[in-house]
């Protein structure tokens, strides 16, 4: 703020950049109550998990607890199969966001880098299949699985959301492919590189941001879906999985609060984990996709 | 694969929605009949099913209206302070997008619970409940929408904002442009590419709520007050078994959202951006 007592600048100019600092404050102390009230639930979630009963379904409710207790955690996990379910989330999770960055890198490479009959085409096609109503398909689904003689099985959870998270990603993945000028391609191939190595070597690496921003989108629609599970898991439900086993305890009548808000955390947490490990390349990420 | 899980089922419900289909046909008991139009003249004669679809037209954009302004305001917001409380913002925004949808709507519901929720404690409702009525259930929907759906559009017109050169602000603020002025006049324009995208997308999402209506009014409300149409669709075909119904809903949403797209692509032609 030395530039205020600087003799060259205008009345005006002054008047405006002492205005400036009591703006700035209360922008900061606005961004704070902000993340405070968007960070609220998530803070109500975890304290009621650790809240003993009693306090729970207290009519006075407080923001704090004197006893945590581990009861509620215990009802989940005690819960049978709880600890199959979160392994069938885990197993549905990996192997669609794999599968899906596998597919839609060389998907994406393949329609910015080569220009063939029906491109356009295709990509449009792309994006129409993000508009589509998931919930509505599911009812054609259910006779595709039960066709394929998949129902009940974690096929019938990898396979649609595989398809489902495919045309977001590829859409994404463009932009950054797109980011990597031709000209490296043709020095990596006068070098003597295979179409693979440079595929895999220097391509690959380039547009990591990219695979991540776009796993870290089909790693939650794998992770949250229940609409899937509720349909195509109808008798086996040791095929079920985390979402399932939540709703166990929310009765529309008598909700069990304490066990709704442990495995709303026990859920929460490993994406959480996920965000903030790739939560850098993520901004980073989404710019870059967006810009293109 | 995309052909096979994609492209078929369309064909397929689009198939279902002209033939008469219920439990007898899944199982096999009676044979399928051709009905033309008729599940659609059926459809478009049940005066629930307009009433759902302004209901999920007016609702889905006061989804995106919201998240979007509180987005946008954010994201300038996060361009004007500095690291702290950018990183606590930022974090809790993130922390509310990693969220699951079924945890974020149960957490919410929580919230407000009539009996033990710490809203109604504070604001001194009593047991008021807000899932009762059709329009505070409806908002309390959208409040959790909105939480759940603003840290997207926050990060991403954050970076686009980034992106922006700082001498162009700066020429703006000397020329003595305010804030609102600067963001109508030289961000939004610079942005338009970004803003098209995010609220597309929104479109898309908020258009095809599901889980949160689902869980947090119990399947549509208390009659199904609270129905839109991705719901009402699944309880036609799931819940009462008529899956032609369900499956000409579906066809309606699509078309719906087909021409969205078409708004889509003509706004990305005329920013002369190729495909």
């Amino acid at each position: 703020m030395s530039l205020v007592r600087q003799d060259g600048e205008s009345r005006v100019n002054l008047l405006r950049r002492f205005t400036r600092r009591p703006g700035r404050t209360a922008a900061e102390a606005t961004a704070l109550v902000v993340a405070a009230v968007v960070a609220f639930p998530l803070y109500w979630m975890v304290l009621s998990a650790f809240k003993p009963a009693g306090e729970i379904e207290s009519s006075e409710p407080r923001p704090w607890t004197l006893a945590p207790t581990l009861d509620s955690f215990r009802r989940v996990f005690g819960q049978q199969d709880f600890g199959r379910y979160f392994l069938n989330s885990v197993v549905v999770a990996v192997a669609v966001v794999i599968a899906s960055a596998f597919i839609a890198f060389l998907a994406a490479t393949a329609v910015t880098r080569f220009r063939f009959r029906l491109r356009t085409t295709l990509l449009i096609m792309f994006l129409v299949a993000q508009m589509v109503p998931v919930e509505a398909l599911t009812i054609p689904l259910f006779f595709v699985i039960r066709d394929l003689g998949q129902l009940n099985t974690l096929w019938s959870l990898i396979l649609p959301h595989i398809a489902f998270s495919l045309p977001f990603a590829i859409w994404m993945l463009r932009g950054f492919v797109k980011g990597v000028p031709e000209a490296l391609e043709e020095a990596a191939y006068m070098d003597g590189a295979s179409r693979a190595r440079f595929l895999w070597q220097i391509l690959f690496p380039l547009v990591l941001p990219g695979l991540v921003a776009t796993s870290v989108f089909s790693f939650i629609s794998a992770w949250n879906d229940f609409l899937f599970a509720k349909s195509f898991i109808i008798s086996d439900i040791s095929r079920s999985t985390l979402p399932m086993a939540l709703l166990v305890f929310y009765k529309p009548d008598d909700p069990d609060w304490g066990g709704v808000m442990a495995a709303s955390t026990v859920m929460t947490i490993p994406v959480l984990i996920f965000f903030v490990l790739v939560q850098r390349r993520l901004v980073s990420g989404l710019g870059g996709a967006v810009k293109d | 694969m995309l052909g096979g899980l994609l492209a078929y089922p369309i064909y397929q419900l689009g198939l279902i929605s002209v033939f008469h289909y219920t439990q007898a046909q899944v199982s096999g008991g009676e044979p399928t009949t051709f009905e033309g139009f008729g599940n659609y003249a059926e459809l478009f004669g049940d005066g629930q099913f307009w009433e759902v679809l302004l209901a999920t037209v007016v609702f889905a954009a006061a989804c995106v209206v919201s998240t979007l302004a509180v987005g946008c305001a954010l994201a300038v917001l996060l361009t004007r302070v500095r690291a702290v409380p950018r990183l606590a913002l930022m974090l809790a925004a993130l922390g509310a997008w990693a969220t699951p949808a079924i945890t974020g709507s149960t957490v919410w519901l929580f919230l407000f619970d009539a009996d033990f929720g710490p809203v109604n404690r504070v604001l001194g409702l009593g047991d008021h409940s807000w899932t009762y009525g059709r329009f505070s259930a409806f908002f309390l929907v959208l409040l959790e929408v909105v939480w759940c759906s603003f840290p997207f559009v926050m990060v991403t017109v954050y970076a686009g904002i980034r992106a922006v050169p700082a001498e162009v602000l700066e020429a703006a603020a000397l020329d003595g442009a305010s804030q609102w002025r600067i963001w109508r006049s030289v961000l939004a324009p610079m942005l338009r590419p970004i803003l098209v995208v995010v609220t597309i997308q929104s479109v898309i999402w908020d258009f095809k709520v599901f889980t949160q209506i689902y869980v947090m009014t119990g399947g549509g409300g208390i009659a199904g007050q609270n129905l839109v149409l991705n719901v009402y669709a699944y309880q036609k075909a799931f819940a009462s078994s008529q899956y032609s119904l369900g499956a000409a809903i579906g066809v309606v949403m699509l078309l719906i959202l087909l021409a969205v797209t078409l708004v889509y692509l003509r706004l990305l032609r005329r920013q002369g951006e190729e495909l």
